[in-house]
């Protein structure tokens, strides 16, 4: 059975070979890449061994875990019992204990170089690193052992990726990334609060495809999931164009569908995928149900992008062709010119559309 | 939240009081299935066993209890073969170095094999069902959705943005389906289980006092105590009398806790006046272990009258149970005569274990009445989500305090908060594991892990599964270290809750 491949193991499975190239075409529609590659995902992962996977929490609330149960392409079950071999994940791991190191010691010493490493959680550095110790050793020492030892690391969520909630002022335990907290290893940032699983598959199947990590930005971030601005795949982006914006929770505009920028959105300004992948397999993502991005895989959302609920003061305005990159952590000057038009645009429209939001909705 | 709510004196739209219930009645069903197959079955079910069952005998056994569709002959031959197979590749990634082959171990393999298909169809079945959620809430986990005064999912029956005639639909599906599986696969699976287990109706009793805040409000006033599930106290196992909650009664110790207070440890303090400022005085890391005479927690020591309280399913169906609640204690009494055990059986690990399960049939129950309310509401032209009135921080007083009352799926959670200029001058949260989890207090008190462990039969210290029941029948937060300690306080082994 050892030299079988995914396909071998997945048709055991009753898997035909029809559905899994279905999973490969929507791998590779969550990779953004052409259909021309789905030959060559299915190459690559009919040939692989199952790679192994360690699954490392720190300062976290266990969100992205949460979030591993709701892969669906592949789901959580083909990835544990097919594709990936999850050697260590405290949350769903049988053993515990003595038994639990045991099985982390195991991968660090036989697959040394040749593991993935996901980390949950940020790593607290102050006052010797006490205010994180599994076992009795700190996050610290831990993720530097296993990380240190790693082929990469893969950064689950905000915390882990930019220290997120744990790190936001004043930073009571000197919570720091992964990346900080182990410096010169290879990281993927999949940030978010929680990260949208189906990046996290993404992320190792391209891997596994193309024997590389994807292309990442300034932020260590994946193109392919943080390479367009929310607001560019809004799918309220003709009512924000329009200035058509939801006033009050609940008024017309609102069940509208009208552009939620008003009421905080921070959209304008964060640069993820959800607007094309959404969550729990397609359901919705927050815009979809009404409410504003919070921006919650921009480092330090905690803190840049509060109140939450207070209407950005320098949105970019029109144009799709801005990344991360050009537009950086703040807002770059190249915004000013956007925010100047905008602002015209929307004293304007929003005398137009003033009649015509919201009374129905509050009738009491 | 609902501290805000309390401290402003903000009353929500009764839409926001119906999508909040169903929203936290999905999340106790999905949630509660997923511990009982995912994060505690492995301590009942050994995975390798399975692989010895005789799957027609399995089938069998598994239309003895349910007439759940898929259980045939070939079905569970299948989940045999993917079994073998796995164990076969010798890779058995989360499932290696478990205490397979445990003498603790009690079921037959077919009960085995059964559990094992059973725990593979719940990871798809929890995927689907949470859709509710993620509907209501925009995504799941973390729904993001929850305002101050409401939420922010809207309602229009005529517009294809909003709640619609569509989203009762989607809703009414996958909750009959929560229930469908609740009532055929996981009861059924619980009570097989537990007939092999009963010795575990005597260890694992803990504290013996329960708090429930109630949840699942029947009306829309802040931190109402008219909810389905009712609010209340049960004191030294006592099911003759229920005694009411008043928030100001409850307190935190640090005494064990690396913090300090202004005041010193020995007195506990009420989360308005809480503090929250570090003092560790642990060992320097890696160290081995903890010394319990000293301090030794992150967790503060929640105290209620200065006793200590387990929160939990086993809270909340005690609570209804004792207050005459009609369904639950249709429910329990059904449970405990299958069982063949009494009402004192529940002050056990078993009892938290078979709660949990009463619990997630009476809410899969619900999910379609509150679900009927919201239709009605929109049918009468009532769309309002939210009450507005003091969304401008411009409209609130100088100072304002509050608190707010939530019952998680794993226990009792408490916020506080103190407002001043606009802004949160203190916030303290009181959460179920620090309930359950708690140190010692001043007074010496152990907590009820603590207290539940004492007893407990260990027959190989290095592969404590007896341990991991009691622990996770809790269902525990967080991935924590818990030490534990003989009665001539040496260390006899160290474990890692998961």
């Amino acid at each position: 059975m050892e030299g079988d491949s995914l396909f071998d193991k997945l048709s055991r499975r009753g898997v035909s070979r029809r559905d899994f190239i279905k999973f490969c075409s929507a791998m590779a529609a969550t990779l953004a890449l052409p259909s021309s590659l789905i030959p060559r995902i299915a190459e690559a992962l009919e040939k692989k061994q199952k790679p192994v996977l360690v699954w490392l929490e720190y300062q976290d609330c266990a969100g992205d875990t949460e979030a591993l149960l709701r892969a669906s392409k592949p789901t959580v079950g083909e990835l544990v019992l097919d594709i990936l071999s999850v050697d260590y994940h405290e949350t769903i791991m049988a053993p515990a204990g003595t038994q639990a190191e045991k099985s982390l010691t195991d991968v660090v010493k036989n697959h040394k170089g040749k593991y993935i490493a996901v980390v949950e959680g940020s790593i607290p550095l102050k006052d010797g690193g006490v205010y994180c110790c599994i076992g009795g050793k700190t996050a610290k020492d831990l993720a530097k052992e296993v990380c240190g030892n790693a082929l990469a690391t893969i950064a689950v969520g905000t915390c882990a990726a930019y220290g997120g909630i744990p790190a936001a002022r004043p930073n009571p335990t000197g919570a720091v990334s992964v990346k900080e907290a182990v410096p010169g290893i290879t990281v993927v940032n999949l940030p978010g609060c929680p990260m949208n699983v189906e990046n996290l598959t993404a992320t190792v199947v391209y891997y596994l495809t193309f024997g590389s990590l994807p292309a990442l930005d300034r932020l260590g971030r994946p193109y392919f999931a943080h390479g367009k601005r929310i607001h560019d795949n809004c799918e309220r982006r003709s009512h924000f164009d329009a200035g058509q914006f939801v006033r009050k929770w609940g008024d017309e505009g609102h069940r509208r569908g009208w552009c939620l920028y008003e009421m905080g959105c921070k959209g304008p300004e964060a640069y993820m995928n959800c607007p094309v992948i959404k969550y729990n397999e397609g359901t919705s993502w927050p815009v979809q149900a009404g409410h504003g991005c919070l921006g919650c895989a921009t480092p330090n959302f905690w803190d840049v992008n509060t109140p939450f609920y207070r209407r950005l003061p320098h949105v970019p305005g029109f144009g799709v062709e801005t990344t991360a990159d050009k537009i950086g952590v703040g807002i770059a000057a190249v915004a000013a010119a956007g925010v100047a038009a905008h602002a015209v645009a929307h004293a304007v429209r929003k005398k137009e559309s003033k009649e015509e939001t919201g009374t129905q909705g509050d009738k009491k | 939240m609902r501290a805000v709510e309390n401290a402003l004196g903000i009353t929500v739209p009764d839409n926001a009081r119906i999508i909040r219930n169903l929203i936290t009645g999905i999340q106790y069903v999905q949630d509660h299935v997923i511990h009982f197959y995912h994060l505690h079955a492995l301590d009942w079910v050994d995975i390798v066993s399975a692989l010895k069952a005789d799957p027609a005998k399995t089938a069998s056994l598994a239309q003895s209890i349910s007439d759940w569709p898929k259980s045939s002959v070939s079905y569970f031959k299948g989940i045999q073969g993917k079994v073998k197979t796995f164990v076969d590749s010798g890779q058995l990634g989360p499932f290696a170095n478990g205490y397979w082959g445990h003498p603790a171990y009690k079921l037959p393999p077919e009960a085995n094999l059964m559990a094992v298909a059973h725990y593979l169809e719940a990871l798809d079945w929890q995927r689907d069902v949470i859709k509710i959620q993620a509907l209501l809430g925009a995504k799941n986990p973390h729904a993001q959705t929850y305002l101050v005064g409401g939420m922010s999912i809207p309602i229009d029956p005529n517009s294809q943005n909003a709640l619609n005639a569509g989203s009762i639909a989607f809703i009414a599906g996958l909750s009959g389906k929560a229930r469908e599986f609740v009532e055929k696969v996981y009861i059924p699976d619980l009570l097989a289980v537990a007939s092999f287990y009963k010795e575990w109706a005597a260890y694992g009793g803990g504290v013996g006092n329960f708090l429930s805040y109630g949840v699942f409000e029947n009306d829309t006033e802040t931190n109402t105590a008219n909810c389905w599930l009712p609010r209340g106290i049960i004191k030294n196992k006592d099911l003759s009398t229920v005694h009411p909650v008043d928030h100001t009664k409850i307190t935190e110790y640090v005494t064990h806790s690396w913090y300090e207070y202004k005041e010193g440890d020995a007195k506990a303090k009420h989360p308005w006046d809480g503090e929250t400022d570090f003092k560790y005085s642990g060992p320097n890391p890696p160290y081995e272990f903890l010394n319990t005479d000293k301090k030794y927690s992150w967790l503060k020591a929640p105290r209620y009258e200065d006793m200590p309280m387990e929160v939990g399913p086993l809270s909340r169906m005690l609570v209804a149970y004792a207050s005459g609640h009609k369904r639950v204690k249709e429910v329990v009494d059904g449970v405990l005569k299958k069982l063949g055990v009494g009402a004192e059986a529940l002050f056990s690990t078993l009892g938290r274990v078979a709660a949990r399960g009463i619990e997630t049939l009476v809410t899969a129950e619900m999910l379609p009445v509150w679900l009927d309310q919201l239709a009605a509401n929109m049918k009468k032209g009532e769309f309002r989500i939210h009450n507005g009135q003091k969304w401008d921080p411009g409209t609130w007083p100088k100072e304002a305090k509050g608190y707010g009352f939530h019952e998680a799926p794993r226990g009792a959670l408490g916020h506080w908060i103190q407002i001043k200029d606009g802004k949160i001058a203190n916030y303290q949260c009181v959460v179920p594991s620090t309930w359950n989890g708690s140190p010692r207090d001043a007074k010496g008190q152990k907590g009820p892990y603590e207290a539940a462990l004492i007893g407990t039969p260990v027959a190989d210290p290095n592969k404590p599964v007896e341990i991991l029941r009691t622990i996770h029948s809790f269902d525990p937060c967080m991935a924590c270290a818990v030490h534990v300690v003989d009665l001539a306080g040496k260390r006899i082994t160290k474990i890692k809750v998961v």
